[in-house]
């Protein structure tokens, strides 16, 4: 894959690399209420991007200087979420260049995760049928998610990544 | 390097102390929150380590060490002043003439890049920009001196939420594209939340707090439990502000060094993460500042004799 430097210029022809534009898939925003801090609010949102498969190994994320200039952020808040997901080993800064995805957390693909939807859908549905509100369904499925995490944990004894279940809800 | 180091650092203007017994230490790539009410020694203090100002007491050296005034430190640091001072009558190429005659090393090319990225016309005169504009000029005008450290007092005071987040972003991207350290001194408390990574706390001529934001955000909760046990809470940790009501208390306390989330919080109380803005509002309403735990113990004590 071919990485352009400097300032992505807005509108530029992609150097080879077909129908992506030159820079980052993702772009950053910040929800100021959520009492988050803002390096972890990036953090977040790369593994978040990572997990639903908008981010790939090789992908770039945005230059600290793009963030900064776009979300009026101190570049030291951006530079130590870049080095967190470093420390992750999610990314690995390549100098001159940039931030590049080197791992993934989705051990699940885009059209996987459709099929993975469907049953979930499903359920909601049937949920919404028996009486269920939201308040009351995000309850359920999270205390439900909750014992299986746990039954999962205890029998196994993994301390995992959180995310590396390969049984899925299906 | 330190950008700022300051010793004992004293200003009398007549009988009274505009800052008095200051010592810190400011290091650099940080963008600094300089934070206090009017009159608490901001601009003295900011006057000094630019070199407007002689101390009275006390040293202030700056980067790594240099005296603050020395020619050397002069090249390094750029100030733009309250209100954004530009000459009126000149027009914007005019002032960066001006600017670039006046100081032994300014990028030309720079200033003018920028002005035109900003859309800022060379021929209108400045009496003629917006308050936006202005403070761009300005700290376009300093910026394109290359320094290592910029001092901005009061830069957003005067400016529309629009303006100011563009200022902003001008004020980061050097840092980020320059390794500029900044100090700013600023109001806009809740504006400050995103962009400091250091703070110094000034309040009545004194300091009040310094440190990385991280650092300070890590060391203080706020303490919420029955208010009835509030004083024996109060005397494991110094306490900052106290809140307290018939039956519950707030307690907002400096935890030191000690990991507030590991045990040592009493039984029957919560610990709650602080924001900037609490923090500094605070430090800034308590009598006298910061006290030691026994101090506290005997201020909240009194209220309790009087309850029974």
């Amino acid at each position: 894959m071919t990485i352009d430097k400097g300032v992505s210029p807005p509108g530029a022809g992609g150097p080879g690399a077909g129908a992506q534009s030159p820079g980052s898939p993702i772009e950053f925003r910040l929800d100021p209420a959520s009492g988050v801090p803002t390096y972890l609010q990036l953090v977040q949102q790369v593994e978040h991007a990572l997990r639903l498969g908008y981010l790939k190994p090789g992908d770039q994320l945005p230059k600290v200087r793009d963030v900064v200039a776009s979300l009026t952020i101190n570049p030291n808040t951006v530079l130590k979420a870049y080095r967190e997901l470093e420390t992750k080993g999610l990314t690995a800064g390549r100098p001159g260049q940039g931030t590049f995805i080197e791992a993934t957390l989705s051990q699940v693909a885009l059209p996987e995760l459709a099929v993975l939807r469907r049953p979930l859908l499903a359920w909601l549905a049937s949920a919404d049928a028996a009486g269920l509100d939201e308040d009351g369904i995000v309850a359920l499925f999270t205390s439900v998610l909750r014992d299986f995490l746990n039954r999962r944990s205890s029998s196994a004894g993994r301390s995992g990544t959180a995310n590396g279940d390969k049984e899925g809800v299906a | 390097m330190n950008v700022i180091e300051t010793s004992d650092l004293g200003k009398r203007y007549g009988h009274t102390w505009a800052l008095r017994e200051c010592t810190l230490t400011v290091p650099a790539g940080y963008l600094t929150a300089l934070v206090g009410p009017n009159g608490a020694g901001k601009t003295t203090l900011m006057n000094m380590c630019v070199g407007l100002a002689v101390p009275t007491a006390g040293t202030a050296g700056v980067l790594g060490g240099q005296p603050a005034g020395s020619p050397a430190a002069l090249d390094g640091i750029a100030f733009v002043a309250q209100d954004a001072p530009v000459y009126p009558n000149l027009s914007a190429g005019d002032m960066v003439h001006l600017t670039r005659n006046l100081n032994r090393s300014f990028d030309r090319s720079y200033a003018r890049a920028r002005l035109a990225e900003l859309g800022i016309p060379l021929k209108k005169k400045a009496a003629k920009l917006s308050g936006g504009q202005r403070a761009q000029l300005a700290l376009t005008l300093a910026l394109a001196r290359r320094p290592q450290l910029l001092i901005l007092d009061e830069p957003l005071a005067m400016l529309d939420p629009l303006a100011r987040q563009d200022f902003m972003a001008t004020v980061m991207t050097a840092m980020a594209d320059d390794g500029v350290s900044v100090l700013l001194s600023s109001h806009a408390l809740a504006e400050l939340e995103r962009v400091a990574d250091y703070l110094i706390l000034l309040s009545r001529g004194q300091l009040q707090v310094a440190g990385e934001v991280d650092d300070l955000l890590a060391s203080h909760r706020v303490l919420t439990g029955p208010a009835a046990e509030s004083d024996a809470c109060a005397g494991h940790f110094r306490v900052i502000q106290a809140r307290r009501a018939a039956a519950q208390a707030h307690l907002l306390v400096s935890t030191g060094g000690t990991d507030p989330d590991s045990g040592l919080v009493p039984p029957g109380w919560e610990a709650h993460p602080v924001s900037l803005e609490e923090l500094v509002m605070a430090y800034l309403r308590a009598p006298g500042g910061a006290e030691p735990p026994d101090h506290s113990l005997t201020r909240y004590n009194e209220p309790r004799e009087v309850a029974r």
